[in-house]
């Protein structure tokens, strides 16, 4: 009898559902549930400890006047637009050039993937000692003559940003240029050969052929990139610590001095809360497209 | 058999173990005293509890304050509390001892009669809540000196200020000798605190106590408090070239006479003493800027989370006590360049500068500070705004006034 049934659904591949069961717990328990409780608390006036004393939106009008919340956001667009750009187009290049069959390939690989291998720590350390005028950058041109020199991005409220931008370039286009690399490596030979048959120069092929053809590798690389400007933080804290005043101040960074150093945990909540939301509206579009549309097709 | 005389021989080691000398009980004190003076002023309170038959295990935690308050509120909040740490007395811990996770000391209090030996009695109210008392306060730190170079002020050829107005006056001299005239850090906290030092020296207690005690916003917005920002912008257009971030960085620049001065509490007389600076001679201070002699009764106090290990809890008693001894108070504040909480030591061998501060104490001429009268919240946001106001030259007055008001409207 029961040979005829059919197994349940449930029961198929039962091995691998019982293998997932612990991580799908810590996704929903961690993630989803440490998540909702968040911005549950966000909507209460908690202080050094949660409590479950609601304000309505108190928290959300506050962080919207706050002059240093708006600073972090216009410094994390600054941020991300210029990361986003650059270590894109700077990875690809690096990329292309090294796609070439050079020689030495493998030792200017490492190289450039080198800096990756270092913390943001290490990395904001390095840099605010390069950046820093008494010691670094400016000090060696100025020791070498040229006198009037003056390079210190980390001490200029107005472009401290940028120079913040240069450190995270620094160490994060190795990467994408290796993921990049293994992308072009992924292109058929024989797409070349026929391009050059054709008589097509090489950076058409590249720009009208080989890009598109690499959509997979961009949108990955987009992911990483993406979710590395809106978690920035500890760039921040080893080259500026949010100075000269609040000039380089992040959202990531709010959120830390508010429910640690200001025992406020319902500010910070209500800022998080406002980082996940602006994940939310880039990631839904996006994933709306990528998984909506393979349906269609 | 052979289960019997194993389980024999264990029990041995173990009654051995309890049988051991039962007083000396490692406890774990966190505190942030890590520059030069701060750490020998530590090291006295480490020998003396040592001396008991315990063992002082130092959490020393790098960074300041601001650093270190996170790491030990999460250490007790999640289960994991030391034997002992820091706080500045006053509302930083205040919400750790309402959910209960603070021992209450009173019983330790009474015996040792705290409330006729401690002095100021303001110290050992802001360790009291609903009556019942859950610190040591262990000195009292004031914010309120302005640390002169003599060296800097001999170079750029002007007289040693006596006050905050002649000094700001002899700015441009020493600024013309290549000299910072006044040297702020880049850490927010400092920027924050030296304008309350100017609330209080060019306002008046009257104005500081209006604005941070009753937080009146109207006050806090009007012409009184106008004229302490007019200081503040004084005070910003003479620190615009420090280029440091550590306040004892800071505090060194005018202990090499590379700046002329620096408005910080009195913490900063022990790094003079480590270098060897004799005050008077090598550097003068002004306790409320000279306008106003009066200091503020903050400063550092030891909590003690709630223990189940009955053992630990016995060494805390002790901690509680040795803290307050009086030759610890002695040795610790000598060295810390701060004044005792006893009235009845000894302190011959105290400095020009501790003496200005005691004769200010003994004459009764105190006033509660920030950390007792704001929370941690208004402080923050506070640093925010002055850490601003002080790195962005061109921010009006008008508009820092007026967010000022508005963190005083909203604080708590």
């Amino acid at each position: 009898m029961s040979s005829s049934q059919r197994p349940s659904k449930l029961f198929r591949n039962l091995n691998a559902k019982v293998a997932s069961i612990p991580m799908i717990l810590t996704a929903l328990v961690v993630f989803v549930g440490g998540t909702a409780w968040t911005v549950l608390y966000s909507f209460t006036n908690s202080k050094l400890l949660p409590r479950l004393h609601f304000v309505g939106l108190d928290q959300y009008h506050r962080l919207w006047s706050t002059s240093r919340w708006l600073v972090s956001i216009e410094n994390l667009l600054i941020y991300g637009a210029i990361s986003l750009v650059f270590s894109l187009v700077i990875g690809f290049l690096l990329a292309a050039l090294l796609d070439q069959k050079i020689r030495f390939e493998d030792t200017f690989r490492t190289i450039f993937l080198y800096p990756f291998a270092l913390s943001f720590i290490v990395t904001g350390l390095v840099w605010q000692w390069l950046l820093n005028p008494d010691f670094g950058i400016q000090r060696v041109v100025r020791d070498l003559g040229w006198t009037s020199f003056s390079f210190d991005p980390l001490y200029n409220s107005s472009i401290v940003i940028y120079g913040i931008s240069i450190a995270a370039l620094w160490q994060g286009t190795g990467l994408i240029m290796c993921l990049m690399l293994a992308g072009l490596r992924g292109i058929d030979e024989d797409i070349w050969k026929a391009a050059r048959v054709d008589g097509i120069p090489m950076w058409k092929t590249y720009l009208f052929i080989v890009i598109p053809m690499m959509r997979p590798v961009f949108i990955t690389t987009l992911v990483i990139i993406a979710a590395g400007i809106v978690k920035v933080y500890d760039l921040v804290v080893a080259q500026t610590s949010g100075g000269p005043g609040i000039a380089s101040e992040v959202p990531a960074k709010y959120v830390y001095d508010y429910m640690f150093f200001a025992q406020n945990l319902g500010q910070g909540f209500a800022a998080s809360t406002m980082m996940l939301l602006s994940v939310v509206i880039v990631i839904v579009p996006w994933a709306y497209l990528e998984f909506g549309g393979r349906k269609r097709g | 058999m052979r289960y019997k005389f194993l389980t024999a021989a264990l029990a041995v080691t173990a009654a051995l173990n309890f049988a051991g000398p039962a007083s000396a009980t490692d406890l774990e004190v966190t505190h942030w005293w890590t520059s030069g003076g701060e750490a020998a002023a530590v090291a006295e309170l480490a020998k003396a509890f040592d001396a008991t038959g315990n063992h002082w295990v130092d959490g020393a935690i790098a960074g300041s304050g601001g650093t270190a308050r996170p790491i030990m509120i999460s250490r007790i909040t999640g289960g994991d509390p030391m034997g002992a740490t820091q706080f500045n007395h006053g509302r930083q811990a205040e919400e750790l001892v309402q959910a209960g996770l603070m021992r209450d000391l009173t019983d330790i209090a009474t015996k040792d009669k705290w409330t006729e030996v401690v002095r100021p009695k303001s110290l050992l109210d802001s360790c009291t809540i609903d009556g019942k008392i859950y610190c040591v306060p262990v000195n009292i730190h004031s914010w309120q000196w302005l640390w002169l170079s003599n060296e800097a002020f001999q170079k750029a050829g002007v007289p040693l200020p006596k006050d905050w107005n002649e000094y700001v006056a002899a700015a441009p001299a020493l600024e013309k000798a290549g000299i910072i005239p006044l040297a702020v850090g880049g850490q927010p906290w400092q920027a924050s605190g030296a304008f309350d030092v100017l609330m209080a020296a060019v306002g008046g207690t009257d104005t500081f106590l209006k604005v941070y005690k009753d937080k009146d916003a109207k006050f806090a917005g009007g012409p009184e408090v106008a004229k302490v920002f007019k200081a503040a912008d004084d005070a910003r257009k003479m620190a615009k070239n420090t280029n440091v971030q550590d306040w004892n960085q800071a505090t060194n620049l005018v202990i090499t006479g590379k700046a002329g001065g620096q408005i910080m509490g009195d913490w900063a007389q022990g790094e003079f003493q480590v270098a060897g600076k004799t005050a008077g001679k090598d550097y003068t201070c002004l306790p409320g800027l000279g306008l106003n002699e009066v200091i503020a009764t903050g400063g550092d106090a030891f909590y003690f989370p709630l223990l189940k290990d009955e053992a630990k809890s016995k060494a805390q008693g002790v901690l509680a006590e040795t803290l307050l001894d009086p030759k610890t108070q002695v040795a610790f504040n000598l060295k810390k360049g701060s004044l005792p909480v006893r009235g009845d030591v000894d302190l011959n061998a105290a400095n020009d500068c501790m003496k200005k501060g005691l004769a200010i104490l003994a004459k009764g001429a105190v006033m509660p500070w920030t950390d007792q009268l704001l929370s941690q919240d208004t402080q923050k946001q506070k640093e925010d705004l002055f850490s601003e106001f002080f790195a962005k030259p061109d921010m009006s007055l008008e508009e820092a006034q007026k967010r000022f008001a508005d963190i005083i409207a909203s604080a708590d």
